[in-house]
C-alpha cells in the first residue's frame, strides 16, 4: 500500500480552548481553538520518542483546507467535516456550539477528519495539508496564494438544483440516513424519560422504608439501585452518540460522493459546450471559404443587402476562423483526455470510499449492537440487585 | 399435639395437628393421620355461631376479651394455616359473559373445597357476579364490624374508557377476586362467618339476600352501634400511631401509582419511536446490497425490542398497578375501623363519665356500662390482632409484587439481549 502520512506521522486534535478576539469586522466573537499534535513515528531506537509538535487550529481554518482539498482535487470524495451546528439533536443534548459536550464530539470529528485525509493516498501528500499540520503562522496566506478560490467552479452551487431534479435516486440514501438520525434522536430522548422516572422510585422507596419496620432495609436498599438505575441512560446514550457522529459521517461522504459526481457533470457539460462551439466554427469556416449560406446568419444577410466582403477580407476572416478551430480542436481534445482521466480517477476512489464505507459502517453497526448488548447486562444487573434486595423485605 | 396448650371450649377454630385425638393415649404411635377424628366430633363451637352473638347482631366470644388475639397468637405460634393444616380451600376462575335482555355482565365460578363442620358437603361450586361479592363485603362489615374486612377492586368503571368486557379487564378482576376470598379464607375470624358461608355454598343467593332485608330491618341497634356520634378526646397512641402509619403508607402507594404510571407512558412513547425506528433500517438495507444483511438484522433486532417492551407494559398494568391500588382501597377502608373504633371508646367512655356524675354510691358498675367496656376492649383486640395479621401479609404481597417486578424488568433485558 502507498506510504500515506497517517503511518509516518501521530497526529490528534487533543484539546479545545475557549477564545475571544476579534473578528473580520473587528467586533469581538468567542470561539473556540483547537490543539493538533503531531509527532513522527520512528522505528523505536533506545526507547526515544520523538518530539511532539503542536498548534492550534479553529473550526474556520479546517473549512478552509477543506475547500482547498475539495477544489484541487474534483475527482477525490474528501473526508467530510464534523456538523458545523448542532443537528439532530434530543432535548438533553445542547444545540450551542460552545456547549462543552458539542466540542468534545466536534474535537474527535475533527481528529476524525485530519486521520482520514492522512489516510488517503492522494490527499496524503498534499503540502497545504502537510502546512496545516505543521505550520501555524501564515498557512492562511498560503492557502489563498495557491489561488484555488479562482478555480472554485460558482457554477457549481446554482446548478445544484437542476441535478437534484435529473438523479433523484442519489437523494433517496441521504434522506433515508438523515430520516434514522432524526428517528435515532427521538428513540434517545424517549428512553432518557424512562430510565429518569425511575429515579424517583429511589426517593419514594427512601420515604416509605422510613415507616417500616422489617421491610424498610430491604426498601431502601432497593431504590438506591433505582437510582443508580436512573443515572446509567447518561453513560449510554453519550456512547451513542458516537454512533450517531459515525453515521452522520457517512451522511456527509454522501454529500462529498454526490458533489464529485456533480463536478463530472459539469466538465461534460463543458465538453458538450465546447463540441457545439467547435462545430459552429467549423460550419462558419465553410460558408466562407464556399460562399454558400447555409445557415441563416446576419452576417450573411447584410452582406447580401449591402455587398459581399472583398475576397481579401474574406481570407483575413477564414484565417482567423480556421485558428480558432485549431485551436478549439486542441481544447476539445484536451478537454476529453481531461475528462477521460476524471473519469478513472474518480472511479478510483469511489471504488475506495465504498470500500472503506463499507469497513466502517459494518463496525460501527457491530459497536451499536455491542452497545446494545451492555445496556442490556447493565439493566439485568441492576434489576438482579434490586430484586435481591425485594426479598430480603 | 398431646402435649400442647389446652384449648378454650368456646373459642374458634383448630388445626388439625392441634386437636387431641378423644382415644388419644400418651404413646404416639396411636396417633396417626387414619386415627385423626374429623372435625365434626371436636370441632367447638365457632364465633359466627348465633347463639353467641350479641342482640345487635355482633357476634362476640363469650370468653374473655382477650381470648380471640391471645388464639391468634398461639396459631400465629404454629405458623398458622399453612398448606398442610388449612382446612378451607377457595378459589375464583372461569369468568363467563352472560347476556340478559335487561343487561349483560359477567360471572365467576367460585370452588370451594373444606373439611370444615359448618359445611354440609366437602366441596362447592356456585357462580357469582360482582355484585354478589359487594353484598358479602358489605354483609361482612357490618357483622364484623371489629375486623378488618379487604378491600373489593373498584366497583365503578368509566364506559367508554375501559372495556368492561375485555379480557385483561376481566382477568385483572378475577384476579382481585380471587385474592379477596382468599384474604377471608385466610382470617380465623372472618372466614367462620355465616354470610361468607352461604355466599360460597347457595345455589341461589339472591333468595338468601333478600332474606337478609328482612332481618335488617328488626336490627336496627346495629346501625346505632356503629354511628354512635359520640366524639373521642383522644386516641390511644398505638392506635394513633397505627392511623398515622397508614396516612402516609397510602400516600407513598399512591406515590409509588403514579411514577408506575409515568412509567409506562414513557414506555409505551419509546414504543412509539421504536416502531419507526426499525424499519429506517431495512429501507437502508434496501438501498445498499453490501450492507444489507446487517442492516435488515439491526432492524429486526429492533421488532423484537418493541415486542418485549409492549410485553413489559401489559404485565406491568395488569399485575402491579391493581395490588397498589386494591392496597389503597385497604387502607381506607382500615381507617374507617379505627373510626369505628373511637366511636366505640368514645361511647364507653362517655357512659363512664354519666355514671361517675351521679352522685349514688354504687358499689357495682352498671352492666351498661360493663357492656361497653366489653365492647372497647373486645375491638382493640381484635383490631390489634388483625392489624399483626396485615403487617405480616402486607409484607409478604409487597415483596412478592416487588420481586415481580424486577423479574418482568429482568426478563425484559434477557429477551432484548437474547436477539441483539
Amino acid at each position: 500500500m502507498e506510504d500515506c502520512l497517517a503511518k509516518k506521522m501521530e497526529i490528534t486534535v487533543s484539546e479545545a480552548e475557549k477564545r475571544t478576539g476579534r473578528n473580520a469586522m473587528n467586533m469581538q466573537e468567542t470561539y473556540t481553538a483547537y490543539l493538533i499534535e503531531t509527532r513522527a513515528v520512528e522505528t523505536q531506537s533506545e526507547g526515544q520518542c520523538a518530539p511532539v509538535d503542536s498548534l492550534w487550529r479553529r473550526y474556520s481554518e479546517f473549512e478552509l483546507l477543506r475547500n482547498y482539498l475539495s477544489v484541487t482535487y474534483p475527482h477525490i470524495v474528501v473526508p467530510p467535516l464534523p456538523e458545523k451546528r448542532a443537528d439532530f439533536v434530543w432535548h438533553k443534548l445542547s444545540a450551542d456550539n460552545m456547549d462543552p459536550d458539542f466540542v468534545e464530539r466536534r474535537r474527535i470529528g475533527l481528529e476524525n477528519f485530519l486521520l482520514r485525509v492522512a489516510s488517503h493516498p492522494v490527499l496524503c501528500q498534499d503540502k497545504i495539508f502537510y502546512s496545516f499540520l505543521t505550520q501555524e503562522a501564515g498557512w492562511k496566506e498560503m492557502v489563498n496564494e495557491t489561488g484555488f478560490q479562482l478555480k472554485a467552479d460558482s457554477r457549481l452551487k446554482a446548478l445544484n438544483a437542476t441535478f437534484r431534479v435529473k438523479n433523484p435516486d442519489n437523494d433517496e440514501l441521504q434522506s433515508v440516513i438523515s430520516h434514522l438520525l432524526r428517528v435515532r434522536a427521538r428513540v434517545a430522548d424517549r428512553l432518557y424519560g424512562v430510565y429518569k422516572v425511575h429515579g424517583n422510585y429511589g426517593r419514594v422507596f427512601s420515604e416509605w422504608s422510613a415507616i417500616e419496620k422489617e421491610m424498610g432495609d430491604g426498601l431502601q436498599s432497593a431504590g438506591h439501585h433505582m437510582d443508580v438505575y436512573a443515572a446509567s441512560i447518561d453513560d449510554i446514550l453519550e456512547e451513542e452518540e458516537h454512533y450517531a457522529d459515525q453515521l452522520k459521517e457517512y451522511l456527509f461522504y454522501a454529500e462529498a460522493l454526490r458533489a464529485v459526481c456533480r463536478k463530472h457533470e459539469l466538465m461534460q457539460y463543458d465538453l458538450e459546450m465546447a463540441a457545439q462551439d467547435l462545430t459552429t466554427k467549423k460550419q462558419q469556416c465553410e460558408e466562407l471559404a464556399t460562399g454558400t449560406v447555409r445557415t441563416f446568419s446576419l452576417k450573411g444577410m447584410t452582406s447580401k443587402l449591402f455587398g459581399q466582403e472583398t475576397p481579401e477580407q474574406r481570407e483575413a476572416k477564414v484565417k482567423v476562423l480556421e485558428e480558432q478551430i485549431q485551436e478549439g480542436e486542441e481544447q476539445l481534445k484536451s478537454k476529453n483526455l481531461e475528462g477521460r482521466d476524471f473519469v478513472k480517477s474518480a472511479w478510483a476512489d469511489i471504488e475506495r470510499f465504498k470500500e472503506q464505507k463499507n469497513h466502517d459502517l459494518k463496525e460501527a453497526l457491530i459497536s451499536y449492537a455491542v452497545m446494545q448488548i451492555s445496556m442490556c447486562k447493565k439493566g439485568i444487573q441492576v434489576w438482579t440487585n434490586a430484586k435481591d434486595c425485594f426479598s430480603k423485605m | 399435639a398431646a402435649g400442647g396448650p389446652k384449648p378454650l371450649p368456646s373459642s374458634g377454630p383448630k388445626s388439625l395437628r392441634e386437636m387431641p385425638h378423644p382415644l388419644a393415649t400418651s404413646s404416639s404411635e396411636e396417633m396417626g393421620p387414619a386415627l385423626t377424628p374429623s372435625p365434626d366430633l371436636l370441632l367447638p363451637r365457632s364465633i359466627a355461631d348465633k347463639d353467641l352473638s350479641l342482640p345487635n347482631g355482633t357476634p362476640v366470644d363469650t370468653s374473655s376479651p382477650a381470648s380471640s388475639s391471645s388464639l391468634l397468637n398461639r396459631l400465629q405460634l404454629d405458623d398458622d394455616f399453612d398448606g398442610e393444616t388449612r382446612d378451607l380451600f377457595v378459589t375464583v376462575d372461569d369468568p363467563k359473559k352472560h347476556v340478559c335482555t335487561m343487561e349483560t355482565y359477567i360471572t365467576y365460578r367460585v370452588t370451594t373445597k373444606t373439611t370444615r363442620a359448618e359445611f354440609d358437603l366437602p366441596e362447592y361450586s356456585v357462580r357469582r357476579r360482582y355484585q354478589d361479592f359487594d353484598w358479602l363485603r358489605n354483609k361482612l362489615e357490618e357483622s364484623q364490624p371489629t375486623h378488618l374486612i379487604p378491600p373489593l377492586p373498584e366497583k365503578f368503571v368509566v364506559k367508554g374508557v375501559v372495556d368492561r368486557f375485555s379480557e385483561e379487564f376481566v382477568e385483572t378482576r378475577r384476579k382481585a377476586l380471587d385474592k379477596f376470598l382468599k384474604r377471608i379464607t385466610d382470617h380465623p375470624v372472618l372466614s367462620f362467618n355465616e354470610h361468607f358461608n352461604v355466599f360460597l355454598t347457595a345455589k341461589d343467593l339472591n333468595a338468601y339476600k333478600k332474606q337478609g332485608m328482612a332481618l335488617l330491618s328488626k336490627m336496627g341497634e346495629s346501625v346505632k352501634y356503629v354511628t354512635g356520634g359520640y366524639k373521642l378526646r383522644s386516641r390511644p397512641l398505638e392506635f394513633a400511631a397505627i392511623g398515622e402509619y397508614l396516612d402516609t403508607f397510602s400516600l407513598k402507594l399512591g406515590t409509588i401509582d403514579r411514577i408506575a404510571q409515568r412509567i409506562i407512558k414513557e414506555q409505551l412513547e419509546y414504543l412509539v419511536e421504536l416502531r419507526e425506528y426499525g424499519p429506517v433500517y431495512s429501507t437502508w438495507g434496501g438501498l445498499e446490497v453490501e450492507l444489507s444483511e446487517p442492516l435488515e438484522g439491526v432492524s429486526a433486532c429492533i421488532g423484537n425490542c418493541c415486542t418485549a417492551l409492549e410485553e413489559l407494559s401489559e404485565e406491568m398494568t395488569e399485575d402491579f398497578l391493581p395490588v397498589l391500588r386494591e392496597y389503597i382501597l385497604y387502607s381506607e377502608s382500615m381507617k374507617n375501623v379505627l373510626k369505628k373504633r373511637d366511636q366505640v371508646q368514645a361511647e364507653y367512655e362517655a357512659k363512664l363519665e354519666a355514671v361517675a356524675l351521679k352522685k349514688e354510691d354504687r358499689p357495682k358498675v352498671p352492666t351498661d356500662v360493663e357492656k361497653c367496656q366489653d365492647r372497647v376492649e373486645c375491638f382493640n383486640a381484635d383490631l390489634k390482632a388483625d392489624m399483626e395479621r396485615w403487617q405480616n401479609n402486607k409484607r409478604q404481597d409487597f415483596r412478592q409484587l416487588l420481586m415481580g417486578m424486577a423479574d418482568k424488568n429482568i426478563q425484559y433485558y434477557e429477551k432484548v439481549c437474547g436477539t441483539a
